[in-house]
């Protein structure tokens, strides 16, 4: 057998997985009956669903046509990390460092996502973004956010 | 008359002064991120949903209203002017919208699809004015199972038009209901999923959902391509008004197409997206040319543009009604009610008139900003476009990170968007769209309270949904509906509209 679709095959894999996870974990709740459903009932069934569709997918992973074999193609690491990063760094820190600390320094984490980083840009962005924001949601909008360090 | 005196207070509503303004906030900034590629109205609405606590509710709805219908008007300036649609209904703008532009008729092109669009949404806005009250009072009429049927039927709509494979769509929508089941169990009270984290027994919050695959996600995967696929150009842009000739083709086509929009727009989970589609389908159909189509036919843009504006319209009937979202961005204005503490449904147009009405009207008073908006500020809109991805990238993902952490003023739901960041990449690597699994997380816990109360009902009796004849009607249209998208010629079809992809 050969894989006609990589997407299509790890598709099938993670709905199957992920179908089964929650069908599994769905069996802690009282499954009641089809009279008297329990709060297991409809999760188990859509576990069960999600995973058959599953099924599917990975079957026709090997039957499709794909003439390139539908990589998935690379994984782009770097605005992965950096982006994701940023988001996780900006949870983190808000409620310590404050917004005033934070925010600018997730801008330029973010920035360096792009393989445009410059150092000018990025601190131009976190300048323009830190000053229009703070006008915007904590001096416009009275947004409740941690302005100073604690 | 009623209808008259119901319009009168809807537009005492919509045009004071305070209403006025943020329908034009909301018009400009729809305008704004339809011309911007990859910045929709989804995120948008998102972005935005913590920050409305602050407004009074009906100026934020019209606010919110403005941002999606000025996402349709804006999504075919960059569909025509460099054959980026903007926005997903606008894909078949793109076909000849572009072809008249490289033969130097973008102003044309522009301007007719601006016209159309307006005459387009003024039919939708009496429409949706007149037809409103006969279905709220239907939606009366709706018990469990027809509630059930109805979002089964909007979400077998989202999948069928969601593009790609129809298998993996259906996927997304039931892992969107699934996600719906981290909360607590609203019969039993007992939580769920939830791995004794107290913050997930309220369920997660589906600004954060949309958010974290929206504009985190579609930010990786757009810097994971090389640069130059980003890149755009504009050519300069001349002549902007339509000779009689022109008007002689597109008038007909804009009729046809928003008669088309104005009855699929209500259609659950179908709206503006299967409206221009059909609707350039039809013209290309009857045309005496049909080989001028894709090739910049005049007709070939009108139509499409007016259906979907109409669609648009017309696509706020099953919401004001009957509560029910039927598409990513309805269900996000559900969750805006929501939040202001009102509860959407039937009651809505009894309850405040002010609101219902005032929404309706003032879908009337953004249209007719969008044409002001639209027809002289073409060039500046342009010049937006030219604001490098670079620049523009931190911005969105500035403020969905204020956002997110506002929703409640905690890092977990930062956390969670994280979480949903990596998880749009990787729908994204794997050909999954995203905006059905939105659908089904919204509809998710009123799906189930609803099929486990027709059940209980039914005594366990799944015929119940068969049984009766308006939730008969819906799962039999439904599975016509999978079946039809299914069979290999109309996939065929599917496959070619949305070859742009």
């Amino acid at each position: 057998m050969k894989i006609k679709s990589q997407r299509d095959f790890f598709s099938g894999l993670l709905l199957i997985f992920v179908g089964a996870a929650f069908a599994i974990g769905a069996t802690n709740y009282n499954f009641g009956a089809a009279v008297r459903p329990g709060p297991g009932y409809f999760p188990f069934g859509l576990g069960i669903i999600l995973a058959i569709l599953g099924v599917i997918v990975f079957v026709t992973s090997f039957v499709r046509h794909c003439t390139d074999g539908d990589p998935i193609g690379s994984i782009p690491w770097r605005p992965l990390l950096c982006v994701v990063g940023a988001i996780v760094f900006f949870g983190v820190f808000l409620p310590i460092l404050g917004f005033v600390i934070t925010f600018p320094l997730m801008i330029v984490l973010t920035a360096f996502a792009s393989t445009e980083f410059t150092w000018k840009d990025a601190l131009l962005n976190a300048l323009v973004l830190t000053v229009a924001s703070y006008a915007i949601f904590i001096f416009g909008l009275q947004l409740n956010i941690p302005v100073w360090p604690v | 008359m009623d209808l008259v005196n119901n319009l009168y207070i809807g537009f005492q509503t919509s045009l004071s002064f305070y209403n006025l303004w943020y329908a034009f906030i909301g018009c400009a900034l729809g305008t704004l991120i339809g011309v911007l590629p990859g910045l929709g109205p989804i995120a948008t609405i998102a972005m935005l949903l913590p920050s409305m606590y602050t407004l009074e509710p009906t100026s934020a709805l019209i606010m919110l209203a403005g941002i999606y219908y000025g996402a349709q008007y804006g999504g075919s300036t960059t569909a025509i002017l460099i054959n980026v649609p903007g926005e997903a209904s606008s894909i078949v703008t793109a076909l000849d919208g572009y072809q008249m532009a490289r033969k130097g008729r973008a102003g044309t092109a522009l301007a007719v699809s601006a016209l159309g669009s307006f005459f387009a949404g003024t039919v939708g806005t009496l429409i949706v004015a007149a037809f409103a009250p006969p279905l709220t009072a239907l939606a009366f009429k709706f018990g469990a199972p027809e509630y059930f049927a109805l979002m089964f039927l909007g979400l077998v709509g989202a999948v069928v038009l969601a593009s790609g494979s129809l298998v993996k769509a259906l996927a997304m929508v039931v892992l969107g209901l699934l996600l719906g089941q981290i909360n607590t169990d609203v019969i039993s009270a007992v939580p769920r999923f939830s791995f004794g984290i107290p913050e997930l027994m309220d369920g997660i919050n589906f600004v954060v959902i949309a958010m974290g695959v929206f504009s985190f996600g579609e930010i990786i995967a757009n810097l994971g391509k090389p640069a130059e696929h980003r890149e755009v150009f504009v050519k300069a842009v001349t002549g902007l008004w339509p000779s009689k000739e022109d008007f002689k083709k597109a008038t007909p086509a804009a009729l046809r197409g928003t008669a088309l929009g104005c009855i699929l727009g209500v259609l659950p989970g179908a709206g503006p997206l299967l409206a221009s589609f059909t609707s350039y389908t039809v013209e290309k159909k009857i045309s005496k040319h049909p080989e001028e189509f894709g090739k910049g036919a005049i007709e070939g843009v009108a139509a499409p543009e007016a259906a979907n504006n109409a669609g648009a319209q017309t696509s706020f009937i099953p919401m004001l009604t009957l509560g029910v979202p039927t598409s990513a961005v309805m269900a996000l204005m559900v969750g805006a009610m929501t939040i202001m503490g009102i509860q959407p449904g039937p009651t809505v147009m009894t309850s405040n008139p002010g609101l219902f009405w005032g929404l309706i009207t003032s879908m009337w008073i953004g249209n007719v900003m969008l044409v002001i908006l639209n027809l002289p500020l073409i060039g500046i809109w342009i010049k937006l476009l030219t604001v490098p991805y670079r620049f523009l990238f931190p911005a969105i993902m500035a403020f969905c990170a204020i956002g997110v952490y506002t929703l409640s003023n905690s890092s977990f739901d930062v956390y969670c968007a994280a979480v949903f960041a990596v998880a749009g990449l990787v729908f994204n690597k794997l050909g999954f769209e995203p905006a059905p699994l939105v659908l089904g997380f919204v509809l998710g816990p009123l799906m189930e309270e609803n099929l486990r109360r027709a059940l209980l009902m039914g005594r366990g009796d799944w015929s119940v949904f068969i049984t009766s004849p308006i939730s008969g009607t819906m799962i039999v249209m439904s599975f016509v509906l999978i079946i039809v998208t299914a069979l290999p010629s109309i996939k065929k079809k599917r496959q070619e509209v949305f070859v742009e992809e």
